[in-house]
């Protein structure tokens, strides 16, 4: 197999606009009839239900379950307990790397948290296998809970988030606070957050000897197809899942959680195809979550509001059994020019599911808190919060001096501030109201997501008839990967877009990488680009060779793909198209294929990050303290952008995500249970049609010549970060009220109102 | 969901008849009981279901001017029936500003008065709750609790009523009309709701076998038509329950209050009526001060049940604005944003 | 108990045999007869991926028991599009990008269809707005979800001919 890597290659020849081409969606069709395939949708011959029973205790031991009632409930088939639940080939206390975690899939009677699977029963019926869970009637030997930040077990971290550092420190801060004229100091809390894609976790497991099918949706299929056959013991070709459509995934479907491997340890114990889907209430629990942080910030500012010392301290929540903790701390590194940043991390045990990657973890909860604290530095400044950003724009990335692979942020805000009218801002909080009496507040915050790569592989077959077939295992939770890439794939091929088929959402295809960190049109893109180079590259390589074509010895001089043909570099005039080329090669296709990595001195000579600004208007009943976010508007740059209409989509979801962050959502625990008490979509509230009159994302034009071969950073997380901010920021303008706790909630405001 | 015998009777006396038998449980839309018995809140052994039951899904008017609204009537096409909505109008914005489009479409009248507590602890069978198991004690009360009762709440239950209907309900003296085994019956809507005191899991003033055939809204409060709103404080602008909400309607003489209507929803296990309020305001001048005086002895008695103190202090601020929106006068079209502060905000094009 | 239900499922009429009462519509459909476009997300009516049409009107799936609907006429986003023809709602939420990850989209437009119907929003984006809101989408594609439900509402507002107009509106 040919093989590229692409660092090493010149930089490819740039087709289209900067701006990219806007198709809409390639599966729009699919998805607008009902005819996309979700996991849940599958139903093999003979399939059985399964349904997980979960803990509703924190902690303790499960000591009694009616196994017997459960089974007598008609079209019981059977009931998976650790008593006879088989035995797996990976310990599940193991994590396997790079991104388990520990799993709990019947191993002991232990309760870890609640909500954790307790039992998993399996009937010919989904209504007989539910009633089935319920009739278990579980007894327990229940423990104290620990539920709060003064019963949970304190840490010091050896990483935080997916290996971050738990302590980064550059300068002095306390001298830095020690010379300042003014110091900020404040805490600031955020809730335990759960995903919620509107797809429940899902699976349909399916054994035929050794080999196991599963259609599940997933964000990492390589890695998760590898994790299942090391906990089923097969070779991780047996594996294939397939995830040609994920209902959303936000972070929760890159991982590996117990539930799934119970389903398919049933399909096997059973030899029949098994499906589980998680209730809504499940998806508390088991399936990652956004742990609660307390953060504290300490800002020093010289006399003109320039930064002295910037000093950000979390307490992050995450399991008794596991690690992931919010990096919340680490989101004051790279943003602002502080000749003194420490950013600090404690980690707090609580009996909880463990937490994992939420939608720009770290960046979120961090951002809220160092947004509306940059905010207080202004106000103690007296300074209009946009100018003392700028006072601190960071040129080069803060302590290390890195220079930024392409920082548009200055245009971010330029651009932003005028769509929003921030010049007629009032410095003062409490100055506006509209017609009706409402007071009115504008606020702002800046954005900021850094721009990881995972490794990627593509291939690229150009076929007889001219057309092409591009693969790769990707997935496209909804960010509209199915388009973007197969818009790469057709530049790199010098082809229309209707004349590239694309293959991807499925494990046996070469490694798409992770769908996570706001990376994989970046990394499974320049894979494609790769491949599609690879391939036309093949394909020169014949025509050139080849008497009888129009383009022989054209090897010095190239050639390009464009429209379907190969054209001489110098001369237009002498081009064919490529399926000439193959008919009188007398081969079939010509094949492709590139590996994508980080080059290691881009990743240490560069900082790269996608940047942005965002700007807030919320109208605040003046005595009972109702508060709607009237107006948004986000300003980014994300370097290169494949397909604006559905980057900017990616946009307006992450920025009403900061709505939700700064408003609505937020898991409430019974702290004497550790339950969690709103384990639904009416009392977990995410925003509505209605609670977002106003939403706007501009796209601010970024050529990034060092992020990758193509220019492109990450949109997918970004819009969350800097909106929370913004619209505390603006809540604290409309009323004087400055909020420190997430959500923000009607009774943080009406002791101040009137 | 455990299993049940589902019947479908033809007749109100049928259906009376059937569910006579312990364990039976009527169906209608099933927007609130299927959703229990999915969590296990609610385990009927047999079902009931008066969906077809003839005559019940009639909204008729009556020589006094008022209405009556069958049992079956589902709630969009009550709060969309023009003459409905312009003779009560809070009715229609409270129907309006409760659950979603879909929701409004599939429930009925009746099965919204019945609705159950949204009170986490009742829904969490693993927690004691008096009212769904009686004796097993009140895990709201040292709980998660900010969302619940400041009125007539007992030591054994915190709960209130979710229900947007009722509130405006009561404040215009609806009635309801039972069928039960001894014949046909008449509740006041504003006392068909119990407080829990020492018994929670007697939720409402029906026995047994009894069915809600019809509600009735008397010609007399008509006189509200032209004052008359319902405003709901909610933790998303739409598709939430009540934080707190009221319903005001004002009878004016020019300048002065000839009579008034004040209830209070999602403060107590029943729609709140507040009539001593509402007396304090027969003859004064519709003004601020009035009204800030009523939204007071309104919340007189009021007391927090748990970390929800501030319910009552927004519970007073809301009465008072509502009477202030009612002052204002009905809305000629309903808004954009029923029973929503914002319905009046400026900025959004309302034209419909 | 078995129990026999008669829907007309798409234009289609069915007669099935039930041997569970407790079988909702949306897994009467989802597990039982194949049509998977309605979605399940929260089985509660808490968040509209189910919706579907019941003698024309939007309802939650998931909340009703199958056999309560005998007799009913039952529309999901398979029966929405004439062939290979698609209904002027799909349409808009293509070009509007009313969807991203395009599980509660079934859901959404199944309620914009019943909302157009309905014929209570116009124009009026707040409107239209506070009728969606029965359908969350976490993907947060509101803006394009709201956009399409206007645009698809005007085209379908040409395609009917004034008379028609009338009576739908009165109706």
């Amino acid at each position: 197999m040919p093989h590229d890597v692409l660092s090493q290659m010149p930089r490819p020849t740039r087709f289209g606009s900067n701006d990219g081409q806007p198709p809409t969606r390639r599966d729009g069709e699919l998805k607008v009839t009902g005819r996309a395939v979700y996991a849940a949708d599958n139903h093999p011959d003979r399939m059985l239900y399964a349904v997980i029973a979960a803990s509703r205790i924190a902690r303790g031991r499960v000591v009694a379950l009616d196994v017997a009632a459960a089974k007598a409930h008609p079209g019981v088939v059977e009931v998976l307990t650790p008593d006879n639940r088989p035995a797996l080939a990976h310990d599940p206390n193991e994590k396997i790397p790079p991104f388990g975690f520990r799993i709990e899939v019947l191993q002991d009677d232990t309760v870890r948290y609640p909500g954790q699977p307790i039992a998993l029963v399996v009937a010919e019926t989904l209504e007989a296998a539910t009633e089935g869970a319920a009739l278990l009637d579980p007894r327990y030997e229940t423990l104290p809970a620990r539920t709060s930040r003064d019963d949970g077990e304190r840490f010091a971290p050896q990483a935080v988030g997916v290996g971050s550092p738990p302590r980064t420190s550059y300068g002095d801060v306390e001298a830095g606070l020690a010379e300042a004229a003014r110091v900020v100091e404040a805490d600031y809390v955020t809730p335990a957050q759960y995903h919620n894609a509107m797809e429940p976790h899902a699976v349909v497991a399916e054994w035929d000897g050794d080999r196991l099918t599963l259609d599940m949706p997933n964000q990492a299929l390589a890695l998760s197809a590898a994790s299942y056959a090391a906990y089923f013991g097969v070779p991780p070709g047996n594996v294939t899942i397939r995830s040609p459509f994920l209902g959303g995934g936000f972070g929760s479907k890159a991982i590996l959680n117990g539930p799934q491997v119970l389903a398919i340890m049933a399909a096997r114990m059973l030899d029949r195809p098994v499906k589980l889907v998680l209730t809504r209430a499940q998806m508390y629990g088991p399936v990652g979550h956004r742990g609660q942080t307390w953060q504290s910030l300490r800002l020093g500012m010289d006399g003109d509001g320039r930064l002295t010392a910037l000093h950000h301290r979390s307490l992050s929540a995450t399991s008794t059994f596991d690690d992931f903790l919010e990096p919340a701390a680490n989101a004051s590194l790279p943003l602002y020019a502080s000749p003194a940043i420490l950013a600090e991390h404690e980690g707090l045990r609580l009996d909880t599911g463990t937490p994992g990657p939420m939608r720009a973890p770290g960046e979120a909860s961090g951002s809220a808190a160092l947004e509306v604290a940059i905010d207080e530095a202004a106000e103690a400044c007296g300074m209009d919060p946009l100018a003392f950003r700028l006072l601190n724009y960071a040129e080069t990335e803060p302590g290390n001096g890195k220079p930024f692979s392409s920082k548009a942020l200055r245009a971010c805000y330029e651009d932003g501030a005028r769509r929003f009218g921030w010049a007629d801002r009032p410095l003062e909080p409490r100055r506006m109201r509209d017609e009706t009496g409402f007071l009115v507040g504008w606020g702002m915050g800046t954005a900021v997501f850094p721009c990881p790569h995972f490794p990627a592989e593509a291939r690229a077959t150009l076929r007889a008839d001219g057309t092409a077939l591009v693969e790769t295992a990707g997935a496209d939770m909804g960010q509209g990967a199915w388009t973007a890439l197969a818009q790469i794939a057709a530049e790199s091929l010098g082809l229309d877009l209707d004349q590239v088929e694309f293959h991807s959402g499925l494990s046996t295809l070469p490694n798409g990488g992770v769908a996570g960190g706001s990376a994989h049109t970046a990394s499974a893109g320049s894979a494609i680009d790769g491949a599609g180079r690879n391939a036309i590259a093949r394909l020169a390589e014949i025509a050139t060779a080849d008497p009888a074509s129009p383009l022989f010895g054209a090897g010095n001089i190239g050639v390009e793909a464009r429209g379907g043909r190969l054209v001489r570099r110098d001369d237009e005039s002498r081009s064919e198209r490529y399926a000439d080329i193959l008919a009188r090669a007398g081969q079939s296709a010509v094949v492709g294929f590139a590996k994508a990595e980080r080059d290691p001195s881009t990743a240490s000579g560069y900082a790269m990050y996608s940047h942005g600004a965002v700007f807030a208007e919320v109208k605040i009943d003046p005595s009972l303290g109702q508060m709607r976010v009237t107006r948004l508007v986000g300003a980014f740059a994300a370097g290169r952008i494949i397909n604006p209409r559905l980057a900017r989509s990616q946009y307006l979801g992450g920025m009403i995500w900061g709505v939700s962050f700064a408003l609505h959502e937020e898991a409430v625990t019974d702290a004497r249970t550790g339950r969690i008490m709103n384990a639904d979509l009416a009392e977990y509230r995410v925003p509505v049609n209605a609670d977002v009159p106003a939403v706007d994302a501009i796209l601010v034009p970024e050529e990034d010549p060092v992020v990758n071969v193509l220019g492109v950073k990450g949109v997918g997380e970004i819009g969350i970060t800097g909106t929370a901010g913004a619209i505390a920021n603006a809540v604290w303008h409309a009323t004087g009220v400055r909020p420190r706790r997430f959500p923000i909630r009607i009774e943080d405001l009406i002791g101040h109102l009137r | 969901m455990n299993r049940f015998d589902y019947l479908r009777p033809t007749s109100v006396a049928d259906a009376v008849a059937l569910a006579a038998e312990p364990g039976s449980a009527y169906l209608a839309a099933g927007t609130n009981l299927v959703d229990l018995m999915k969590i296990g809140v609610s385990r009927p052994a047999r079902l009931i279901d008066i969906g077809r039951l003839p005559g019940l899904d009639r909204i008729d008017w009556l020589p006094d001017g008022g209405v009556r609204i069958g049992a079956l009537v589902r709630n969009s096409d009550l709060a969309y029936d023009a003459r409905f909505a312009a003779t009560f109008p809070a009715v229609a914005e409270a129907l309006l500003s409760g659950a979603s489009a879909q929701l409004r479409n599939a429930a009925t009248v009746g099965g919204n008065l019945l609705q159950r507590t949204r009170c986490a602890y009742f829904q969490d069978t693993a927690s004691a709750c008096n009212r769904r198991h009686p004796g097993s004690g009140c895990d709201a009360l040292q709980g998660e609790n900010r969302l619940h009762a400041v009125f007539g709440w007992s030591e054994r239950c915190i709960a209130t009523h979710p229900s947007d209907f009722c509130v405006p309900l009561a404040a215009l003296d609806a009635v309801v009309e039972v069928e039960g085994r001894a014949g046909r019956r008449e509740i006041p809507l504003d006392i068909f709701h119990r407080l829990p005191g020492d018994a929670p899991e007697r939720e409402t003033e029906l026995d047994g076998a009894d069915l809600i055939v019809a509600l009735r809204i008397p010609g007399a409060s008509a006189a509200f038509s032209r004052n008359a709103r319902y405003l709901k404080l909610r933790e998303r602008t739409s598709y939430a329950f009540a934080l707190v909400s009221a319903a005001a309607a004002l009878d004016l003489d020019g300048g002065t209050i000839r009579g008034a209507r004040i209830t209070l929803g999602g403060v107590a296990a029943r729609p709140w009526r507040a009539r001593a309020a509402e007396d304090a305001l027969a003859g004064r001048p519709a003004d601020e001060r009035s009204f800030a005086e009523a939204a007071g002895i309104a919340l007189a008695d009021a007391r927090p049940s748990g970390d929800n103190a501030f319910k009552i202090e927004l519970a007073r601020r809301l009465v008072a604005r509502a009477l202030a929106l009612a002052l204002a006068g009905t809305p000629a079209v309903m808004p954009a944003l029923p029973a929503s502060p914002f319905a009046a905000a400026a900025g959004a094009d309302h034209a419909a | 108990m078995s129990l026999s239900v008669s829907l007309t499922v798409n234009g289609r009429l069915r007669t099935i045999i039930l041997d569970d009462p407790r079988v909702t519509l949306l897994d009467l459909l989802r597990e039982r007869l194949a049509l998977t476009g309605a979605k399940k997300g929260c089985d509660r009516g808490q968040c509209g991926a189910c919706t579907v049409l019941v003698d024309g009107r939007r309802v939650n799936a998931c909340l009703a028991l199958a056999v309560s609907l005998d007799g009913s006429e039952i529309t999901t986003i398979e029966g929405l599009a004439d062939g290979d023809d698609l209904h002027p709602v799909q349409a808009a939420f293509i070009a509007c990008d009313g969807m991203q990850c395009g599980y509660c989209t079934p859901g959404q437009i199944m309620s914009a269809v019943g909302l157009i119907a309905e014929g209570r929003a116009g124009n009026d984006p707040e409107r239209v707005r506070e009728l969606m809101s029965g359908n969350i989408c976490r993907c947060a594609a509101y803006q394009g979800i709201t956009e399409a439900v206007i645009e698809a509402g005007r085209a379908l507002a040409e395609r009917t001919a004034p008379s028609e107009r009338t009576e739908r509106s009165l109706a």
